[in-house]
């Protein structure tokens, strides 16, 4: 038990340190490269009503559920 | 044939819609979402089944970090399906959610907390939602953490005293990345447990009995009383090189109850001047839970049994279009701009161990239910 404890706080640290670490990355698309990806055919889910209720007719009519989640798109550079 | 009304699933509150709803900018970390509003009406007409209703949506940042959002949601139903004429009666039916939301913005992290109830004659259910996303690496990368719980109560329209409880919790991971100055990508794992009565109380199985008049007769479903579900979705859009976009999609899920499926799909999207058409095709494949069965041999013949069409195998495909007009462009009073949007998704279901029970056969050599449905949305859209 007290291994699993050990090897959960090593995990943890380890993926903070990648984070940290990643932090210093150079963006490879710049903030003035994303006017496509500002546009609004660009939304990933730009419609949330009607998404909502597709998702909700889909989880009823199928066994399957999740993994569809949510994502607005865009470069958030606005 | 039971006198009791037998839902369709589509009246029951579905979770993981709820979540894409109530936190739905959840992944846009460091803006908060447009202030706007949505009005939309909703129709689904297909096997019998007419379910339809509005959603109101409006969001509006309250502070400089704050913003507000709440949407309230009918289904009204009327429903002949399959299932209601086989073993039930015909009813009507109304579902009325409301949610609430609030996103809190600070430097590049987003908290977002939502609540939302769904009542009807015979179930409630409670939703609490929490998540939290955080932009990295220059505004490339958004990784959004979910956390969500749902309390549900199931009853019976006749039978007061009965009630009985769900547990729902929702894990989620979302990663939204943009890989080109045309590309964006996300990737969304969620897992989902349920703990309690599963189980629809109306529903009943169908087993082989010589004694019956047409060889078989009906007793309750029963259903475990855990399930546990992982999905990995990954989506991807692409900006065209004459204004337009492609979108590609892909979910494989799992769960408890040995389900499998394999979802995707495809979608153009193309602008032409204040219009933007949209045509999409989707394609979902599954496999039976292990207690499913179209027919069992004997009653009680397993320790859990369903006939759930939608928990047997099964193959969907769907075809979109839609189009949308956009409006006030240049703004008129506090409106800042407005769209008008028509889509019609036509359904179709082929499900491959569930026999139309209508049809004039052996027992067990029906044929096989398909389903047809159209699912129309129209509903405008302002932001201010």
């Amino acid at each position: 038990m007290k291994a699993r404890s050990i090897s959960r706080i090593l995990a943890s640290l380890a993926m903070l340190g990648f984070l940290s670490a990643c932090g210093s990355v150079e963006p490879w698309v710049k903030p003035y490269d994303r006017d496509r990806l500002a546009d609004s055919i660009m939304f990933l889910d730009g419609d949330p009503v009607s998404s909502a209720y597709l998702h909700h007719v889909y989880e009823a009519r199928e066994g399957a559920r999740g993994g569809e989640g949510s994502a607005g798109g865009g470069c958030g550079c606005n | 044939m039971q006198n009791l009304c037998l839902k369709s699933g589509l009246m029951r509150p579905a979770f993981a819609s709820v979540l894409v709803l109530a936190l739905t900018h959840a992944s846009v970390a460091g803006v908060l979402p447009d202030d706007r509003s949505d009005i939309l009406y909703h129709l689904y007409d297909g096997g019998g089944v007419t379910i339809d209703g509005p959603s109101l949506l409006v969001r509006k940042q309250v502070a400089q970090n704050i913003s507000l959002v709440g949407n309230y949601y009918v289904d009204m139903v009327t429903s002949a399906s399959i299932d209601v004429v086989t073993t039930a009666s015909p009813y009507t039916e109304e579902r009325k959610q409301w949610s609430l939301g609030m996103d809190y913005l600070h430097r590049n992290t987003t908290l977002s907390v939502a609540y939302t109830s769904s009542v009807e004659s015979d179930f409630d259910a409670t939703t609490y939602s929490f998540s939290v996303s955080q932009d990295m690496f220059g505004d490339l990368t958004t990784l959004t953490l979910t956390y969500a719980l749902g309390d549900d109560v199931v009853g019976r329209s006749d039978d007061e005293t009965f009630a009985r409880d769900n547990t729902r919790q929702h894990y989620g991971i979302g990663l939204t990345q943009i890989l080109t100055r045309n590309l964006i990508t996300t990737l969304n794992v969620e897992t989902i447990t349920d703990e309690g009565f599963l189980n629809n109380p109306y529903r009943s199985v169908r087993y082989a009995d010589p004694d019956s008049p047409v060889g078989y007769s009906f007793e309750p479903e029963l259903y475990p009383n855990t399930r546990t579900s992982n999905a990995v979705g990954l989506r991807a859009r692409y900006f065209l090189p004459y204004r337009a976009a492609v979108q590609t999609e892909y979910r494989y899920f799992t769960d408890t109850w040995d389900i499998e499926s394999h979802t995707a799909a495809i979608s153009y999207i193309h602008p032409m001047d204040d219009w933007t058409f949209t045509v999409k095709y989707r394609w979902h494949d599954q496999t039976g839970a292990h207690f499913y069965q179209d027919l069992f041999s004997r009653s009680e013949a397993t320790s859990f049994r369903g006939r759930d069409k939608e928990m047997g195998p099964l193959t969907s495909q769907t075809i979109k279009l839609a189009a949308s007009y956009e409006f006030l462009s240049s703004g008129w009073r506090f409106i800042d701009r407005a769209s008008v949007n028509f889509s019609i998704d036509l359904l179709t279901v082929d499900y491959h161990d569930f026999r139309d029970l209508r049809a004039d056969a052996l027992v067990g050599e029906e044929p096989l239910y398909a389903l047809e449905a159209d699912i129309v949305q129209l509903f405008f859209s302002i932001w201010y």
